[in-house]
């Protein structure tokens, strides 16, 4: 088995409260833009996620992203989707991202076409974000292809999911994070938590139905920089902005807005924190990756044992 | 004419495209029904002479695409999972989902594609619910064969083609490995 090593997998099995944040690849050439964001994580993350044409917008690649930010060190986590590609490229997109030691992928069905910047387009979907993660296990564990085809040798990443405890129906919601479980997910990340109360009921179930003994879960936070920001968010689907959030933001004035966003992402991490079995926390920043170590760092989230290690080194 | 639900594509018959729609008839009815039409001898040999006897298959599929369209949004994909999903038919979400909804139903229970239309998979847990049936939505779908659109899926259930189309686990624990077709 190819198996790069994982400093995800590391601080799960070790049971260390884990971070990982997002890189939004651009939409261009550049590859200034990845790098530039994955120095900015590099000491705060024990991995980063690297979008795949996030939101139904084409964007850079998550394969050539996520060997750009392994350039410079940032762990990648590779988002893969069903929407743009059947089962023959997903599952060469896959042995590709073991090729070239890419050790965490992050299997998910995708945004509906229809939001983003190509809604002429063919969605895809031969796959679902179920069968593409039990797929990936049973190419990885069975060492062969959906065709029944052997691989040699068997790719080794960890394998990652989403789910979102938000949408409803929400009694059925721990029960799709079992099914994501069941198919191979060892981690997963969550939609964004704004509500604490009802996030910390979802990981409660989750716990009865054995699951969280199973896979790691990371809750998705971020900050709401703007009320252009806001109004944006509440028209994603799946996004829950509690009320007492929005007067929140709200009830400052605008130019204080950022400052307060900050402050409310750092105190909803604090609060999750105090949540038995979570696994850690992925801080979605769309754009402003210079905004994480702030937030982890107010809090008490400081650089990961790597970067310390660095810092000796060097 | 982005956001639009044009009036044509109710039942998701138009166009072939996926278009959530709730079942018109009820679990319990759909249940008495799937029980009659369960895999038996005598369909058996149905499903055989109409493979057999092109006229008859094709004339035999359009009822069916007739009727299973108009009770379920039906798209004749060919791999029914009718029995599995409290008879809400989950080739009618718009992502073809097999396993559950995606993360972007709306608070009201909107299917995020189609505001105004109800989540299929919302419909089918509150069937499933209402009838103490929830642990048929844990079972884990296989991918489907793309091949077998436009096909009949009554003559090739009768046949027991769909043996392996989910998995019958309903505990979460780790699924076998997907076999190859």
């Amino acid at each position: 088995m190819n198996a790069p090593g994982s400093r995800l997998r590391d601080a799960l099995r070790e049971r260390r409260f884990a971070v990982t944040a997002e890189i939004s690849p651009p939409r261009g050439a550049d590859p200034d833009a990845i790098r530039s964001g994955a120095r900015l994580l590099h000491d705060w993350v024990d991995a980063a996620n690297v979008t795949d044409n996030q939101g139904a917008m084409v964007r850079l690649s998550s394969l050539a992203g996520c060997v750009l930010a392994l350039e410079e060190d940032v762990e990648p986590v590779m988002q893969l989707q069903c929407r743009d590609r059947n089962r023959l490229a997903l599952q060469s997109d896959l042995l590709g991202a073991a090729a070239l030691n890419i050790p965490n992928v992050l299997l998910l069905t995708g945004d509906h076409q229809k939001f983003g910047d190509h809604p002429e387009a063919r969605g895809v979907f031969d796959l679902d974000s179920v069968q593409l993660l039990w797929t990936a296990r049973t190419m990885r564990d069975q060492g062969r292809l959906l065709s029944g085809k052997t691989l040699k040798p068997a790719p080794g990443w960890l394998i990652g999911g989403v789910e979102n405890p938000f949408a409803p129906p929400l009694a059925f919601r721990a029960e799709r994070l079992g099914k994501k479980v069941a198919a191979g997910a060892e981690f997963v990340q969550t939609q964004y938590v704004f509500d604490v109360a009802h996030f910390s009921a979802w990981m409660q179930a989750s716990r009865d139905l054995g699951l969280t003994q199973r896979c790691g879960i990371l809750a998705g936070v971020g900050p709401i920089r703007s009320l252009r920001a806001l109004e944006r968010m509440q028209q994603i689907p799946g996004i829950v902005v509690p009320a007492a959030v929005e007067a929140r933001l709200r009830g400052v004035p605008p130019a204080a807005v950022h400052d307060e966003s900050i402050a409310m992402c750092a105190e909803i991490i604090t609060e999750l924190r105090e949540i038995p079995d979570l696994a850690g926390v992925h801080v979605m920043a769309f754009g402003a990756e210079h905004l994480v170590p702030e937030i982890l760092e107010r809090a008490g989230l400081g650089r990961r044992a790597h970067a310390q290690v660095n810092e000796h080194v060097g | 004419m982005e956001n639009a639900v044009h009036a044509s594509d109710a039942g998701g018959r138009v166009a072939n495209r996926p278009v959530p729609t709730t079942p018109g008839i009820s679990l319990p009815l759909a249940l008495v029904l799937g029980r009659l039409l369960r895999p038996q001898r005598h369909l058996y040999a149905l499903a055989v002479w109409l493979e057999a006897t092109p006229w008859a298959y094709r004339a035999f599929t359009a009822v069916e695409k007739a009727v299973k369209g108009k009770l379920f949004g039906c798209r004749m994909c060919a791999q029914c999972a009718l029995p599995s999903t409290a008879y809400a038919c989950p080739m009618s979400c718009p992502k073809e989902l097999r396993n559950g909804p995606c993360g972007g139903v709306a608070a009201n229970g909107d299917c995020e594609v189609y505001p105004g239309l109800r989540c299929v998979w919302l419909v089918a847990y509150e069937r499933a619910a209402a009838a103490g049936r929830t642990a048929d939505l844990r079972r884990l779908q296989r991918p489907i064969d793309q091949r077998e659109w436009g096909l009949s899926s009554w003559v090739n259930y009768w046949q027991n083609r769909d043996a392996g189309l989910w998995n019958g686990d309903t505990s979460f624990a780790p699924a076998p490995p997907i076999e190859p077709r």
